[in-house]
């Protein structure tokens, strides 16, 4: 690399006095000699040779494109089922009104096929997923209160959750606030061949927020019994930190769009296996337009089935080939010299600033 | 140490105008009037007529700030931005539910920010607060009583007290003279502190006072002065000291000023009048002034730019959250029914969106705050003060024969070193060294003096001839004597008796060594004489003398000694004159005389001046070399030197005798025409003069001054020289240091045409400025149209403006075309003008181009110039503190210039905007990813990052590196700013001047 090292201590004609320090005056103000305080440190700054930028393009290039292809495979590696099914389980009868429809007490059980289209590798995560559901509003995030949910002495907290803080007779919610209350309550039963298939729900939350938010011994209570019901119910003999379902969900999304972990099939689904799903189909997406999806999916190594990263990592190395290659021809073609003091703005047009 | 070594020839200097035998002046006649109120009890403080009124303290506060005015004070200052005021809003508003963040990560940055430059302003005022401890506790002999003199603190000095000053000691306040170890009451004064001057100042008090030389003499001492009120001025002083019921008249004779030093003198006796802040050097001290620059007020505009995006940003997503929150509930159904839009406060209230979005506005305001870099000020200011430190820490500008380093003394215009467009300097001393060397002589028609000047040496090298080689030899001998650079061997060493003139060279050398008012210094190790002269010709002229064989040695109140060599003997005889009156040089005068009787009883009158007066004055018979010394003066002129007349005369007893009387009556006149009156008598006598010759003295120019106003031009930086020089000499030396070249066309604008001299005796004055305002307007436009039709091949032009021409042009109707001209022309040289007019010069430029203009001097007379300018830079040099003391930054040479412009100037500017660029980008790039995220969280003004992490983001995260930027970052080296000196374009829009291409 060319670098151009700052002007080493060789002294200027124009200094005055040599670079040693004289005899030792009385209080003499001659600032002392160091290269820091002369700003003479040595210093390299790369200059963009035609060499240097295709060589540089050329090794990116090259980085890049092979870790995209990777990345992609694993992508494509991952086995994703995805079932929309939030119009389809209302019966036709209802579908001008869905929201009177899910808001009745009609039964609102509904089935699903799904075929697998792939073998499917355990464990297989199965994820509702959500649309158009803001958990990331501000006076939704907010509410909630996390003294609340981890200790048990603090049950009566209940601030910062209004408008689901206390039932109208004063008693505290637990767990307060509109998160808890929205609780997502569709729940899905999975058999093969009439076998049930059976879903593990232990250990789908993170670790820390059933160790560290939310309290062993804190238990529901007074919840979902005012005049407007939320989402689920949560049995009350349950420690929060067991109520995995709550914790996931209380974690919330930032984007509108979501999926949360349901739970895993801890066996393997082979190729054209048919899933029965029976649903119950109980959440109200309807209001907001919302969409609901069920999704099964398998992991790699590089996490869900999302080609972006393989395709970004193919794009920015393509292009970098790309200009490594226009360079080159540029500079076969048309070449110049370097440090040419007549390509310098000034010199490009004289007189003009 | 230096006085035991030393034997001081005291004298009391017979001042024929400013002050002379004690008299009331004029001006003391308003004593007791307004301005003139103030009432001295000496020696009796304690009184009742003392303590009624009650003048403060000698306590002494430099501190900006005191315990109990610093929270309110220096917090005003801090609020005065308005991106604090911004931050310190939103700090308030972050108690209330509004708030995006929490309350505490609001205010932390705030709190770090105010604190920091808070703590930066108690680390200035502490290191003042220390310096005035130092200064107040500093211990002065007091007259305490029954003629005994005790130690006190300077703090406790009372207005009244008479104290006892010893050598090398400062003097504790504002003192009048009363008596000193010398018999004559004399003392000398160092006045370094004040003005930066070295030579020593003589004082001496009053006769009526001076007899007292012991302690108890002061047991019943009684007096009380009558003065003028506290002022800046340090060179004046009216004042009364009533003794015995006896007024006598006080002058800045007996004055000694606070903060200067007591020297050659045992001790003094002296009476404070002026205490603490009262004191004529704190009345005078300004803080250095405060500019601002460009870069910074560019800032601003940027900072509102991005509150106008800030807005923007904030208006946009509370109409979105408006519609979103209204559409909530439609007709009792809820939409987004998670969010209870049933059950809400008015931040979220569907039914009262419009209200819900007004308050959003200014959750988003708060929210959107990161666009606004709150640490940026106070980076900026931590930056520019360790660039300011780099200056002041380059070995290349620090000259080791001052001992003075660069000194920034406002940090805030570094970068704007690099943006300059226009350099206006001054010439003397700025330019050139100020260090007078007497080079030739014209005596009785012949030249004398082998010496080459700089002028000469430009002018050859010009003409390519060989004069360089003779002239390196010279310079080896040569520096010997500093202020002699004269070589002939035709008068020296005595040979000067065998010429055809010698008894006119004789008294050429003798009048020499008379006639002015310098002092001599006896080294008595080696005998040898150094003078100590009130200005660097004057020495140039007596060490000549002594040079040449008249060697002054003694001066006394009456009398000049000199040693001379005796013509028909050839030895050494010691002569003494005795000196009768000096009349002394001013600006309107501009000659000085003696008068003094030889050992033979024959009375002369010496005069020396320059040739505009002196040829007037000459006798019939005393112009016999008139023609000759003419031509040798224009020879001279032209080689850049300055030129003084010699002439003598002799007086008889009756006419100076008559003289004598009348002058000394003017001198002891009461009136306020006084010093007219002593001048009109004294031009009585300075008359029929007998012409001896002419000397001429070079103002040397700086080392590296042609190559620095090189690199400079290179560079794209005009030079305008300003000076009070005669045109001839300005254009010569605008030809020695390179601003003229062979090849430049020359255009010359002038009053001092043949046809305007005849228009100014005219009777009609406002005709006569009328037609010569006419004819520089005739002037002006001929040298517009030469520069409008020019092209490359002829050769750029130079204009030459003279003073009074400079009066015209600047008037408002024409100075438009004047600048036009001046921009126009690769060089410009205004001579012969006046403080005033370099100032109005410089503001003309600063204006009109609205080009940054850096303003260049070192005396008193540039001082407007200086603080006029975007950037004043003074010389540390020889001609005093004043010009250093009004400058932002200060430099020993002129040459440093070229490293303070090309180097730090460049890095300073390219620091200071690419740290202000990366400071807006990682700004406004966080700030972006803030409002990107709402959209997708339906405006409700949900942060996307924790709030901690977005409050240290600005102040700790990301400060240093920005920090580093700015102080270390050098796109290219020293080397190569000096090297490829870049042309200072400024691109008004872009803050980043295009200084990435470099040639490699």
């Amino acid at each position: 690399m060319n670098s151009n090292a700052a002007s080493s201590s060789t002294a200027n004609p124009d200094a005055a006095g040599s670079p040693d320090p004289p005899a030792p005056r009385r209080s003499s103000k001659r600032p002392k000699y160091s290269k820091f305080t002369q700003q003479e440190l040595p210093a390299c700054k790369p200059i963009l040779t035609p060499k240097w930028v295709i060589l540089t393009f050329l090794v990116v290039g090259i980085a890049f494109v092979p870790i995209g292809i990777t990345s992609l495979l694993a992508s494509r590696d991952v086995v994703e089922i995805v079932d929309r099914y939030e119009t389809d389980c209302i019966p036709v009868a209802n579908r001008t009104d869905k929201v009177a429809f899910i808001q009745s007490n009609a039964s609102k059980t509904c089935t699903r096929q799904i075929t697998v289209t792939k073998h499917m590798k355990r464990p297989v995560y199965v994820y509702y997923q959500l649309d158009n559901f803001y958990q990331n509003h501000r006076r939704y995030v907010k509410s909630r209160n996390d003294e609340q949910l981890k200790k048990r002495s603090k049950t009566s907290e209940t601030s910062q959750c209004e408008p689901e803080d206390t039932t109208p007779d004063g008693k505290p919610i637990v767990p307060c606030g509109l998160i808890a209350w929205s609780l997502f309550n569709d729940t899905y039963t999975f058999s093969r061949n009439k076998r049930q298939l059976t879903v593990n729900k232990n250990g789908i939350a993170w670790k820390s927020d059933r160790d560290h938010k939310f309290g062993k011994e804190v238990f529901p209570s007074n919840f979902q019994n005012g005049t407007l019901i939320g989402g689920a119910h949560l049995d009350e003999s349950i420690p929060l930190s067991k109520q995995e379902d709550l914790i996931v969900w209380m974690r919330t999304a930032a984007l509108p769009t979501f999926r949360k972990l349901y739970g895993k099939i801890e066996v393997d689904l082979e190729e054209n296996d048919i899933i029965d799903v029976i649903l119950e189909n109980n959440y109200n997406t309807y209001s907001f337009s919302g969409k609901k999806k069920l999704v099964l999916s398998t992991t790699s190594w590089l996490g869900g089935k999302n080609d972006f990263l393989g395709i970004a990592y193919l794009t920015v190395g393509g292009l970098c080939f790309f200009l490594a290659l226009s360079f080159t021809i540029v500079y076969l073609v048309k070449p110049r010299r370097l440090g040419d003091p007549s390509y310098l703005s000034w010199n490009r047009n004289p007189g003009g600033h | 140490m230096a006085g035991n070594r030393r034997k001081k020839h005291h004298f009391s200097r017979i001042h024929a105008f400013s002050c002379g035998k004690t008299s009331f002046k004029g001006d003391h006649s308003l004593i007791g009037g307004p301005g003139f109120s103030r009432v001295v009890h000496c020696n009796d403080p304690e009184s009742f007529e003392a303590s009624v009124l009650n003048y403060s303290g000698n306590y002494v506060r430099t501190t900006k700030y005191t315990l109990a005015t610093f929270f309110p004070k220096a917090l005003f200052e801090q609020f005065r931005r308005v991106a604090n005021v911004y931050f310190l809003i939103c700090a308030i508003l972050s108690f209330t539910p509004l708030s995006p963040y929490s309350a505490v990560s609001n205010v932390l940055p705030l709190v770090v920010v105010i604190g920091a430059t808070m703590g930066k302003e108690v680390l200035e005022d502490w290191r003042r607060k220390k310096q005035d401890i130092e200064v107040n506790n500093r211990k002065v002999k007091v007259h305490c009583g029954e003629g005994a003199f005790d130690y006190t603190k300077w703090r406790d000095l009372k207005v009244g007290d008479v104290v006892k000053v010893e050598k090398d000691e400062f003097f504790p306040a504002d003192l009048i003279l009363l008596s000193s170890s010398y018999e004559e009451a004399i003392c000398y004064v160092e006045t370094t502190n004040l003005d930066g001057e070295t030579n020593l100042k003589l004082k001496q008090a009053l006769d009526a006072t001076s007899n007292m030389h012991e302690d108890s003499n002061f047991q019943n001492f009684k007096a009380i002065i009558r003065c003028e009120d506290p002022n800046a001025n340090l060179y004046t002083f009216v004042g009364s000291l009533e003794l015995e019921e006896q007024q006598y008249p006080l002058t800045p004779q007996q004055l000694l000023l606070r903060d200067s030093k007591l020297r050659n003198t045992d001790c003094i006796y002296g009476a404070v009048i002026f205490t603490g802040r009262d004191t004529k050097v704190f009345q005078n001290s300004t803080g250095p002034p405060s500019k601002r620059s460009k870069v910074e007020r560019r800032m601003d505009k940027i900072i509102y730019f991005l509150f106008g995006i800030l807005v923007l940003m904030s208006f946009i997503g509370s109409i979105f959250f408006g519609i979103a929150t209204r559409e909530d509930l439609q007709d009792g159904k809820m939409k987004r029914w998670y969010l209870r839009p049933d059950d809400t406060t008015a931040y979220y209230d569907p039914k009262r969106a419009a209200v819900a979005a007004v308050l959003h506005f200014l959750t988003a305001l708060m929210l959107y705050g990161y666009l606004i870099p709150i640490s940026l000020y106070v980076s900026i200011e931590i930056v520019k003060i360790l660039q300011s430190i780099f200056i002041n820490q380059d070995l290349h500008m620090y000259y080791e024969e001052t001992d003075k380093p660069a000194r920034a003394r406002t940090s805030n215009l570094n970068e704007e070193l690099g943006q300059v467009d226009t350099i206006l300097s001054d010439k003397t001393g700025t330019l050139t060294c100020n260090s007078m060397e007497f080079i030739k002589c014209s005596i009785a028609g012949t030249s004398y003096g082998r010496g080459v000047t700089e002028v000469e040496r430009a002018m050859a090298r010009r003409k390519g001839s060989p004069l360089e080689e003779e002239v390196t030899e010279e310079q080896e001998d040569k520096a010997s004597i500093k202020g002699f650079n004269f070589e002939d061997e035709r008068i020296m060493n005595g040979s000067w008796v065998n010429e055809p003139h010698a008894d006119v060279i004789q008294k050429f050398l003798r009048l020499l060594a008379i006639c002015h008012t310098a002092l001599p210094e006896v080294d008595e190790e080696n005998g040898k004489i150094s003078y100590e002269a009130e200005s660097p010709d004057e020495a140039a002229f007596v060490i000549a003398a002594r040079e040449l064989g008249f060697e002054f040695y003694e001066r006394t109140q009456t009398s000049i000694s000199v040693h001379e060599l005796d013509p028909v003997t050839g030895t050494k005889v010691e002569r003494s004159y005795s000196l009768l009156n000096v009349l002394e040089f001013s600006s309107s005068r501009k000659r000085m005389s003696v008068i003094v009787r030889s050992e033979e009883g024959t009375l002369l009158l010496l005069s020396k001046g320059a040739d505009s007066v002196m040829f007037e004055r000459l006798a019939e018979n005393g112009r016999e070399f008139e023609e000759q010394t003419k031509e040798h003066i224009n020879e001279y002129a032209d080689a850049g030197l300055r030129t003084l007349i010699l002439a003598y005369r002799e007086l008889d007893e009756k006419e100076y005798k008559q003289f004598n009387e009348e002058f000394t009556e003017a001198k002891n006149s009461v009136s306020a025409d006084r010093e007219e009156l002593a001048e009109e008598i004294a031009e009585k006598i300075e008359k029929n003069l007998i012409l001896l010759g002419a000397t001429a003295v070079e103002d040397k120019l700086q080392n590296g001054v042609p190559e620095c106003i090189d690199k400079l031009a290179q560079a794209g930086i005009k030079l305008w020289v300003l000076t009070g020089d005669k045109m001839e000499t300005a254009i010569n030396i605008g030809f020695a240091c390179s601003l003229l070249r062979q090849g430049m066309r020359q255009v010359i604008i002038s009053s001092e045409t043949p046809e305007s001299k005849t228009l100014e005796k005219s009777e009609d004055k406002s005709a006569a400025a009328a037609a010569l305002k006419a004819s520089v307007l005739h002037q002006l436009i001929r040298g517009k149209e030469l520069l409008d039709s020019s092209n490359e091949s002829l050769g750029p032009l130079a204009l030459i403006i003279d003073g009074k021409s400079l009066t015209y042009a600047l008037e408002d109707d024409v100075k438009d075309l004047f600048l036009e001209l001046a921009i126009g022309c690769a060089s410009v040289i205004c001579c012969r003008s006046s403080p005033k007019q370099k100032a109005l010069v410089t503001r003309l430029v600063k204006t009109k181009t609205s080009s940054t203009t850096l303003a260049i001097g070192d005396g008193a007379n540039d001082v407007g110039m200086l603080q006029e300018a975007d950037i004043g830079v003074g010389i540390s040099g020889v001609e005093g503190m004043q010009a250093v003391m009004s400058s932002d930054i200060a430099i020993a040479q002129f040459r440093f210039l070229e490293r303070l412009l090309l180097v730090h100037g460049h890095w300073c500017y390219r620091r200071i905007s690419s740290m202000i660029c990366y400071f807006f980008y990682k700004n406004i790039a966080f700030g972006f990813t803030l409002f990107f995220f709402e959209a997708y969280a339906s405006f409700s003004g949900q942060p996307v990052y924790n709030d901690w992490f977005l409050s240290l983001y600005n102040v700790f995260f990301t400060s240093l590196p920005v920090i580093a930027l700015g102080v270390f970052d050098q796109d290219v080296s020293a080397r190569f700013c000096l090297k490829f000196a870049f042309p200072f374009v400024t691109v008004p829009s872009v803050i980043p001047r295009r200084c990435t291409e470099y040639p490699v």
